[in-house]
């Protein structure tokens, strides 16, 4: 086998299992395998995909950012706050939460770089002082009633005669082209993977560590954020508990999607198509009825376990 | 004595102090303990009486950091064990059967972690991680989502007993922590844990069993977690699969972390994260007593833990002495 080959297998694996899974899925249920349904699915799957993007970036470093769902709980409630309860407009108010998150990721960054902590324990307390903070605004939902906001979460790009894209798909579009670009065809995207795979060789080549995990932390708390935003367009409201497990799934989608936990080997192609088998998978078992929702969690936490043995034996291999 | 001060246990102790004072200012009678009906009552049996969860969930953390894992799926597991045990008594099956098969839902999750980690090589987070998100799925899978009530005095007691006027459930968790303080510092097995944890290669040229080392750890941390859903269960006498042991393994590893275990293994204090988990039982109970709903009261958790790491950072105690040194000379 060719190295190219080999180093794409795992992203080339989630596609068989994609293909897979939604051949089957099409088998069984009628009318399955449509644009329709795959709107759908971008469309419920939107925060979890843009935050799986953010974590696919700082994973690359070697990292972890457990603080992603709170994060999204924080940014949607202080959205939603500052433009209901304090009359701000739309825009500036979530030009404020995705600053005030993005500045959060990066002092998370700058504790696990600077201080040499595990960025595991560290971006737990983040877990929990964010949302901590989302429930310190308001303990309970508000509603969203803003007319610029309510148009935007009903607009669509159409795509055919009956229905459209919806703005949270778009964004998540945009943001996995842009976390496409940035993690692959730029210098930062580079570094990031060199970080990952060896500290010590990328530190001696003159990289610059510090400025970029602090940067992929502070990229992640974006994403967050954002994804955050999108939730308040997909619900119509801003609630402190929204993203409660989110992190989990984003870790899940990404390594279905083949990169390496330990960093420095992966893809954001792979984290996309990791995020469409969460997606298809979880649209299956609604289509079908009859399983309950729970099968959903057991289906995913058997596909990353699957995946993870897959890696740890492509990983054996590549090192002996 | 010199001793004493110079140990990481010192930190949450004086933490413990410290919220203590506090409290008395808002509440002269916190210490207040009454006997009432032959049962000892009052904020600190309060505080012993909920923290045993979090003092079991981290005696077993404390073994698996030891080695340098983790555990991330103590709460799940705890949401097994719980569902396990609420199905088999309210299918009629005897209190002893449904203990045991609890117990034994605690030891076979534990068994999986230890053989994804310890056999496989996957590392413990991902490893435990897949543990955490099936694990509640099947507990809600056992119980057909619904909350179980559960009607069996003798199991209640578990939760919410007296043995000698003391909280059931706290003289529980402190004979575990006797008992596993004995097994491991008083017989080699603590050395060997540590040498596990420290350099796995070197204890392996040593001729320790490395994998069945770590296995068990992660035996024991399930079945810790296993016993934590009983009381859990039994202190709410319901098996609530969406709530239980939610979070709580974020507390186990609070509670460790900040009794001076290094995540990074090689060394263990039992009674650090003894102190540590009452340290953490104790700032949520002052939260409850100032009018924190517990919702909020994360934020002075997450503080405390990042005060924490940042004081036993290497370049924090650099700062501190180059601090000092400059005033001496």
């Amino acid at each position: 086998m060719n190295a190219t080959l080999q180093r794409k297998l795992p992203q080339l694996a989630t596609a068989a299992v994609l293909v897979a899974i939604a051949l089957g899925a099409s088998r069984m249920y009628e009318g399955f395998l449509s644009l329709r349904v795959l709107t759908n699915i971008l469309t419920d799957n939107a925060a979890l995909g843009i935050a799986s993007i953010g974590m696919t970036l700082v994973i690359f470093s070697g990292g972890i950012d457990l603080s992603v769902g709170a994060v999204a709980g924080f940014s949607s409630i202080l959205t939603v706050t500052l433009i209901e309860q304090h009359g701000m407009h739309p825009l500036l108010a979530a030009l404020v939460s995705l600053g005030i998150c993005t500045a959060w990721g990066l002092v998370t960054g700058y504790i696990v770089h600077a201080f040499n902590q595990p960025a595991f324990l560290i971006t737990l307390a983040g877990m929990f002082l964010m949302r901590g903070c989302a429930y310190w605004i308001t303990t309970e939902a508000v509603g969203l009633n803003n007319p610029m906001m309510t148009s935007l979460a009903g607009w669509e790009l159409p795509l055919g005669s009956t229905f459209g894209l919806p703005f949270s798909a778009a964004t998540l579009l945009v943001v996995m082209i842009f976390g496409l670009i940035l993690g692959h065809y730029t210098r930062f995207g580079r570094n990031l993977i060199a970080i990952g795979g060896s500290e010590q060789s990328a530190l001696l080549m003159g990289l610059p560590i510090g400025a970029t995990r602090i940067a992929s932390y502070g990229l992640s708390g974006f994403c967050a954020a954002l994804a955050g935003l999108v939730l308040v367009l997909y619900t119509g409201s801003g609630n402190p508990s929204f993203g409660l497990g989110l992190e989990l799934d984003a870790i899940a989608v990404v390594v279905i999607g083949g990169t390496l936990l330990i960093g420095g080997r992966g893809h954001i192609v792979g984290t996309i198509l990791g995020l469409l088998v969460f997606g298809t998978i979880q649209s299956a078992i609604i289509f079908d009825g009859r399983l309950s929702s729970q099968w959903s969690r057991i289906v995913v936490g058997a596909l990353l376990l699957a995946f993870v043995l897959l890696q740890r034996i492509l990983v054996k291999r590549l090192k002996g | 004595m010199k001793k004493f001060w110079g140990s990481p246990v010192v930190w949450p102790i004086a933490g413990l102090v410290v919220l203590t004072i506090i409290n008395l200012g808002f509440n002269s009678a916190f210490l207040k303990i009454t006997v009432l009906d032959g049962h000892l009552f009052g904020v600190p049996i309060d505080i012993l009486n909920q923290g045993a969860r979090t003092l079991v969930l981290a005696l077993g953390m404390t073994v698996v950091i030891a080695t340098g894992g983790i555990d991330l799926s103590v709460g799940s597991v705890m949401a097994v064990s719980g569902a396990t045990a609420a199905m088999l008594l309210s299918h009629g099956y005897g209190l002893s059967t449904a203990i045991v098969a609890a117990l034994g839902s605690g030891i076979v999750a534990g068994l999986i972690n230890g053989i994804l980690v310890a056999r496989a090589g996957i590392q413990p987070i991902v490893a435990t991680l897949v543990l955490m998100v099936v694990g509640r799925g099947l507990a809600q899978l056992m119980t057909g989502g619904d909350v179980v009530i559960i009607k069996n005095p003798s199991f209640e007691y578990i939760g919410n007993g007296f043995l000698l006027a003391l909280p059931f459930a706290a003289v529980l968790a402190v004979i575990l922590y006797v008992a596993t303080h004995f097994g491991l510092r008083r017989t080699a097995s603590g050395l060997f844990l540590e040498a596990v944890g420290d350099n796995p290669v070197a204890s392996r040229f040593a001729g320790l069993p490395v994998a069945r080392i770590t296995c068990l750890a992660y035996v024991a941390s399930g079945l810790c977690a296993a016993i934590a859903g009983i009381m859990a269960t039994a202190n709410i006498r319901a098996a609530d699969s969406y709530r239980v042991g939610e979070n709580t393994e974020l507390d186990a590893i609070f509670a460790v972390v900040v009794g001076g275990t290094a995540l990074t293994g090689g060394r263990f204090l039992l009674a650090g994260s003894f102190a540590g988990a009452l340290l953490l039982q104790t700032l949520t109970q002052t939260m409850y007593y100032i009018g924190v709903p517990p919702a909020k009261a994360t934020v002075p958790k997450a503080v405390l833990i990042l005060a924490v790491c940042l004081i036993q950072s290497t370049r924090t105690r650099a700062w501190f002495s180059s601090l000092f040194k400059r005033r001496t000379a």
